[in-house]
C-alpha cells in the first residue's frame, strides 16, 4: 500500500478514534479532501522545483506510533538548553511526554494542541486562530491539518512578558521502523506581549523519520515573537516544515533558521503583514555535508505600507549536499513605503555539491525600496593563505573563514546560549576547535 | 512650465503609437490555418529543396504534440493558430539594383520611421537587408560584403545557394523541438536572415535588418541565422517597428548564432512594435527564441532595447561550450498602458573559465507588468566560471508591476556568481536637486531615466543609440526629454 493510500485509511481510523466531539471536524475533512486531490507534490510544480520528496517518502511510515518508549532526562539532556531556565513541551514519537515536559498555565498557556481542542475553555482561541493562515492549497499542510492530533499550544496573553524561553522538542526513539509525526502548533501572541521560542526535532535512532509539521503563529499589536529553530538531525530523519506567520500594526516577529543535519530539510516559512510599520526578520545558516538536501522557500507577503522585512540566508555546501534558496518578496500595490531586504550567500566547498537559488520579487508599488543579493562563491584563497603564513592549519583557517562568513547571522540572536549552543553545533559540523570559549 | 508627476503620468497613458501606420502594398497571401500541407505549399512558394521541406513538416509534427507553454509571468488570450495565414508577401517580387526600382510607397514609410535607406546607405554605411512582411525586398552593399567573403542574404536564398551551410548549422542551437514557438518557426518561417563571416574576417560594417509586420492577420515567422567562422568578428543589427492594428498579431521568430573558436558576434535589437492601444486593446505578441553558442574563447554579446509589443516573451541565451567563453546580456525594457513584458537571459556555463554578464533594466509605467527571467547554470566541470548578474526595476505609478524570477544553479566550487537586484521609483530628492540647480521636472526625468538606461545604450552601436534614446522616449514620452 502506498502512504497516500495508507494515509485515507488511517484518516478514517482517526476520525473513529476522535469520535463527535471535535471541534475542527469540519475543517479535517476538507483538508483531507484537499490532500487527496493534490497528492504529494512533484518536481513538477515550480515550488519544488528543485527538491524531491521521492526517496523521502518510500519507506512504509507508520502514522500513529503504536509502541512507546520513555527517555530519561539524563539520556537526552544534550538537546536541550539546559543551562537556563525554560518552559518545556516534549514529544516522544509524536506522543507528548509529561515527565520531560514543563508546562504552564499561570498568567499564560504552554501547554498542548490535544488540550486546547479538547477543553471548552479554549474553544474560542481555536475558533478564531486554528487554521486561519495555513494554506489550504499547499497539500503537505493541509495533510497535516487533516491529522491535527498533538502539538505544542502556546498562548500568551496581553502585556505578558515571558521571562523564560519555550523549548519544543520531537523526538523520536526509533522504536518504530519508520515513522511519519505531524506535529501542529498554535502560537498566539496578544498586544504588547512578548516570547521566545526554541524548536528542534531530534531522532535517536537511525530508523527513518519523516516530520511534517504546520506552525501558526499570530503576533498582536506591538507584540514581539522571537523564533529558533535547530536542525541537526540524524541522516536518517527528514523534515517539512510549514510555518506561517501573521503580524498585526507595529509587531516584531523574527526566525532564526539552522539547519546542520537530517536528510531533506524543507523549510517553507510565510509572514503574512496585517498592519502598518511591521518587522519581520528571517535568518539561517546551513551547513551541509554528505547527500544532505535542504530548501528554503521563504514568502513574505507585503500587504500594508511602512513595513520592513529583513532576510538573510547563509549557507555552506560540501561533499554532495544539495541547497535550495528561493525567497519570494510580494509587495502589494497599497504596500507604500516598504523596505524589503533579501540576502543569500553560498559557499561551495566540493564541485559536487550544488546550490540553486531564486531570489524572487514581485513588485507592485512604486515607492519602495526592495533589493535582493545573492552570491555563489568560495572561500578567499588569500586570506586563506593569510591564516597559512600564520601558521594556523588548512582545516582550521577554513573553519575560522566559515565561521566569520555565517556569523552576522549570529549576532541577531537575542539568546546568548542559544548563540553558545549555535557556535558549538557550526564548531562540530565543521570539525574544528575554533578556540572560543563556549 | 512646472511638471507634476501626475502630469506626467497622465501624458504617459495617452501617448498614442507615433508609428501607427499601414502601407499599402498589395500582398500574396496563403489561406488561413496551418496543416502539412500549408507547411508544403510554403517550402513549396520558396522553392526548396526536398530536405528542407522534410525539416519543417519535421517541425510541423512535434509542434502538433506541444502544448503553448504558460508559466511566463504574462496574461493575454491565446493566438487561434488556425486562423492566421503563416505566408504573405509582396507580390512583386523584385530584385532591385538600386533604391530607384524599390516600390516608392515602402520607401515613404522607412522615411516616416526616420530611417530612410538611402540615408543608411549614404551617411552610416549600414548594409540594410529590409524584410518587408517576410520577404527581402532589397539588399545593399552586397558586393563590398562578397568582396570579403561575407555571406549576407535572406533565409531563402541562402538555403539555395548556400544549403551546405545553412543544412550544417540551422537547428543546431535551437532545435526545431526546443519549444512550443520555436517548432511553430522551424515548420512556417517565411523568411529571416542569413550571414556567414568566414575565418579570420572582420565585418566592415554594422550588419543590419529591419522587421516590420505590415499585412493584417499575419503572423512574422522570421529565421535568422548567423555564422562567425573561427576568429571573425560581426554586428549585428535588428530593429522593428509595426503599423497600428486592432487585432493581436503573432510574431514567432528564432535567432540562433553561432561562434567558433575565437569569434565574436555582437547582436543587438531595437524593438517597438505595436503595444496596443492605451485601453490594452491590440498590440503585437512577441515570441521569440534567441539563443547562442560559443566556442573556445568566443564571445557573444545581446543587447536588447524592448519598448513595443503587447507581449513579450524572450529570452535571448547564450550556450558557453568552449572554454574561456564569454556570454553577455544587457537589456532595457519598457513597459507601458497594458504591456507585458517576460524577459531576461540563460547563461549556460559548460566551458572552464567562462564569463557572463547580465544587466538588466525594466521600467514600467501605467498599468503594465514586466518581469525578469533569468537562468545562471554553472555544471559541475565548468571550473572558474564567473557570472555578474545586475536587475534593477523603475516603477512610474501605482498600477504597475515589477517583478524578478532569476534561477541560479551552481554545481562547481570555482564558480563565482553575484546577483543584485533593486526596485525603485524616482527619488523626490533626486527630482528635487535637479530643480534646485534650474533643471526642470520633466528635463530631470529624462536625465534620471537616461542615467538608469546608460549602462545599456552605451552597449549599442552608435547608429542605433540614437534610435533607442528615440525609442525610449516614444514610449515614455513627457518623461523623457
Amino acid at each position: 500500500m502506498n502512504l497516500k493510500d495508507k494515509l485515507a485509511t488511517s484518516f478514517s481510523v482517526l476520525e473513529n478514534q476522535i469520535g463527535g466531539t471535535d471541534p475542527v471536524s469540519n475543517i479535517r475533512t476538507n483538508a483531507i479532501k484537499q490532500f487527496e486531490t493534490l497528492g504529494f507534490p512533484t518536481k513538477k510544480l515550480e515550488a519544488w522545483k528543485y527538491t524531491s520528496l521521492n526517496s523521502v517518502l518510500k519507506p512504509d511510515y507508520n502514522v500513529f506510533a503504536k509502541k512507546e518508549k520513555a527517555l530519561e532526562y539524563k539520556d537526552v539532556k544534550q538537546y536541550f538548553i539546559h543551562n537556563i531556565e525554560t518552559y518545556k513541551i516534549v514529544f516522544i514519537d509524536g506522543v507528548y511526554s509529561a515527565q520531560l515536559s514543563e508546562t504552564s498555565h499561570e498568567g499564560l498557556d504552554v501547554c498542548l494542541m490535544s488540550e486546547a481542542l479538547s477543553k471548552p475553555k479554549y474553544k474560542e482561541v481555536i475558533e478564531t486562530y486554528f487554521n486561519k493562515i495555513a494554506k489550504e492549497d499547499d497539500s503537505l499542510t493541509s495533510l497535516n491539518t487533516a491529522f491535527t492530533k498533538e502539538g505544542a499550544y502556546i498562548y500568551i496573553p496581553k502585556s505578558k512578558v515571558v521571562e523564560k524561553p519555550v523549548e519544543i522538542i520531537h523526538f523520536a526513539t526509533g522504536v518504530e521502523d519508520a515513522l511519519l509525526i505531524q506535529p501542529r502548533n498554535l502560537v498566539v501572541v496578544e498586544e504588547n506581549a512578548q516570547v521566545q521560542i526554541i524548536e528542534r526535532h531530534q531522532s535517536l535512532t537511525a530508523h527513518p523519520v519523516l516530520t511534517n509539521s504546520v506552525t501558526e503563529m499570530f503576533v498582536a499589536e506591538n507584540a514581539v515573537l522571537d523564533y529558533y529553530k535547530i536542525q541537526n538531525d540524524l541522516q536518517s530523519a527528514s523534515l517539512i516544515d510549514n510555518t506561517y506567520i501573521s503580524q498585526k500594526r507595529q509587531s516584531n516577529a523574527s526566525v532564526h533558521t539552522f539547519s546542520f543535519g537530517g536528510k531533506l530539510t524543507r523549510n517553507n516559512l510565510n509572514f503574512f503583514h496585517k498592519g502598518e510599520y511591521i518587522d519581520s526578520t528571517m535568518k539561517g545558516i546551513t551547513i551541509l555535508s554528505d547527500k544532505q538536501h535542504v530548501d528554503h522557500y521563504t514568502l513574505v507577503d507585503h500587504a500594508e505600507p511602512n513595513c520592513e522585512s529583513h532576510q538573510d540566508y547563509k549557507s555552506i555546501f560540501a561533499d554532495k549536499s544539495v541547497g535550495v534558496f528561493n525567497g519570494k518578496i510580494y509587495v502589494n500595490r497599497i504596500a507604500q513605503k516598504t523596505n524589503a531586504f533579501q540576502q543569500n550567500n553560498n559557499i561551495l566547498l566540493d564541485d559536487t555539491a550544488t546550490i540553486n537559488t531564486k531570489p524572487q520579487l514581485e513588485i507592485f508599488a512604486d515607492d519602495v525600496k526592495c533589493s535582493h543579493g545573492c552570491t555563489i562563491g568560495q572561500l578567499d584563497t588569500e586570506a586563506m593563505f593569510y591564516l597559512k603564513t600564520r601558521g594556523i592549519p588548512e582545516k582550521e583557517a577554513k573553519g575560522l573563514l566559515t565561521y566569520a562568513f555565517a556569523n552576522n547571522v549570529l549576532e541577531s540572536v537575542r539568546i546568548p546560549e542559544v548563540k553558545t549552543r549555535i557556535n558549538k553545533l557550526i564548531a562540530q559540523k565543521l570539525g574544528v576547535d575554533l578556540g572560543f570559549n563556549f | 512650465m512646472a511638471y507634476t508627476e501626475e502630469e506626467l503620468k497622465k501624458e504617459l497613458e495617452t501617448q498614442e503609437y507615433a508609428y501607427g501606420f499601414y502601407t499599402d502594398i498589395e500582398a500574396d497571401t496563403l489561406p488561413i490555418g496551418l496543416n502539412e500541407d500549408i507547411v508544403r505549399a510554403i517550402s513549396k512558394k520558396k522553392n526548396e529543396p526536398e530536405w528542407m521541406t522534410e525539416w519543417r513538416l519535421e517541425a510541423f509534427r512535434a509542434w502538433e504534440q506541444m502544448e503553448e507553454p504558460d508559466w511566463a509571468n504574462v496574461h493575454y488570450e491565446k493566438p487561434d493558430f488556425q486562423s492566421i495565414s503563416y505566408y504573405s508577401a509582396p507580390k512583386k517580387k523584385p530584385q532591385y539594383e538600386s533604391l530607384d526600382e524599390v516600390d516608392p510607397e515602402l520607401l515613404d514609410t522607412f522615411n516616416k520611421l526616420g530611417i530612410s535607406i538611402d540615408e543608411q546607405k549614404k551617411l552610416t554605411g549600414v548594409a540594410v537587408d529590409i524584410v518587408m512582411d517576410s520577404v527581402s525586398v532589397a539588399t545593399t552593399f552586397k558586393k563590398t560584403l562578397a568582396e570579403k567573403g561575407i555571406i549576407f542574404c535572406s533565409i531563402s536564398e541562402a538555403i539555395k545557394e548556400h544549403s551546405e551551410l545553412v543544412k550544417k548549422y540551422l537547428g543546431t542551437v535551437v532545435p526545431q523541438k526546443d519549444n512550443f514557438y520555436a517548432a511553430l518557426n522551424s515548420a512556417v518561417f517565411s523568411d529571416g536572415s542569413f550571414c556567414y563571416i568566414p575565418k579570420g574576417v572582420r565585418c566592415p560594417m554594422e550588419l543590419s535588418t529591419y522587421f516590420r509586420i505590415n499585412q493584417a492577420g499575419t503572423g512574422q515567422f522570421e529565421r535568422t541565422l548567423v555564422i562567425a567562422d573561427e576568429s571573425s568578428y560581426v554586428s549585428y543589427l535588428e530593429g522593428c517597428t509595426a503599423p497600428m492594428r486592432d487585432e493581436n498579431q503573432l510574431h514567432a521568430a528564432v535567432v540562433e548564432l553561432i561562434a567558433l573558436d575565437d569569434a565574436e558576434i555582437k547582436y543587438s535589437t531595437v524593438q517597438n512594435w505595436f503595444p496596443g492601444g492605451k485601453d490594452g486593446k491590440g498590440g503585437v505578441f512577441n515570441f521569440v527564441t534567441k539563443r547562442g553558442l560559443c566556442e573556445k574563447n568566443a564571445k557573444i554579446s545581446w543587447t536588447q532595447v524592448e519598448t513595443g509589443s503587447a507581449v513579450t516573451w524572450k529570452y535571448p541565451s547564450c550556450i558557453l561550450k568552449g572554454d574561456n567563453s564569454i556570454g553577455e546580456f544587457y537589456s532595457i525594457a519598457v513597459t507601458n498602458n497594458y504591456q507585458q513584458a517576460d524577459t531576461g537571459t540563460k547563461m549556460i556555463h559548460l566551458g572552464n573559465n567562462t564569463r557572463s554578464t547580465i544587466i538588466s533594466k525594466g521600467i514600467s509605467a501605467g498599468k503594465s507588468q514586466n518581469s525578469y527571467r533569468g537562468l545562471v547554470q554553472v555544471g559541475s566541470r565548468a571550473a572558474n566560471a564567473r557570472n555578474f548578474s545586475q536587475c534593477d526595476s523603475l516603477l512610474m505609478g501605482n498600477n504597475c508591476g515589477a517583478h524578478t524570477f532569476p534561477y541560479i544553479e551552481a554545481k562547481n566550487k570555482t564558480a563565482q556568481i553575484e546577483h543584485e537586484a533593486t526596485t525603485s521609483k524616482i527619488g523626490e530628492d533626486q527630482i528635487f536637486y535637479c530643480n534646485q540647480r534650474g533643471i526642470d521636472t520633466e528635463k530631470a526625468i529624462a536625465l534620471i531615466v537616461n542615467g538608469f538606461s546608460k549602462e545599456v545604450l552605451n552597449k549599442l552601436p552608435m547608429e542605433f543609440a540614437v534610435e533607442a534614446q528615440k525609442l525610449l522616449e516614444i514610449s515614455l514620452e513627457g518623461s523623457v526629454g
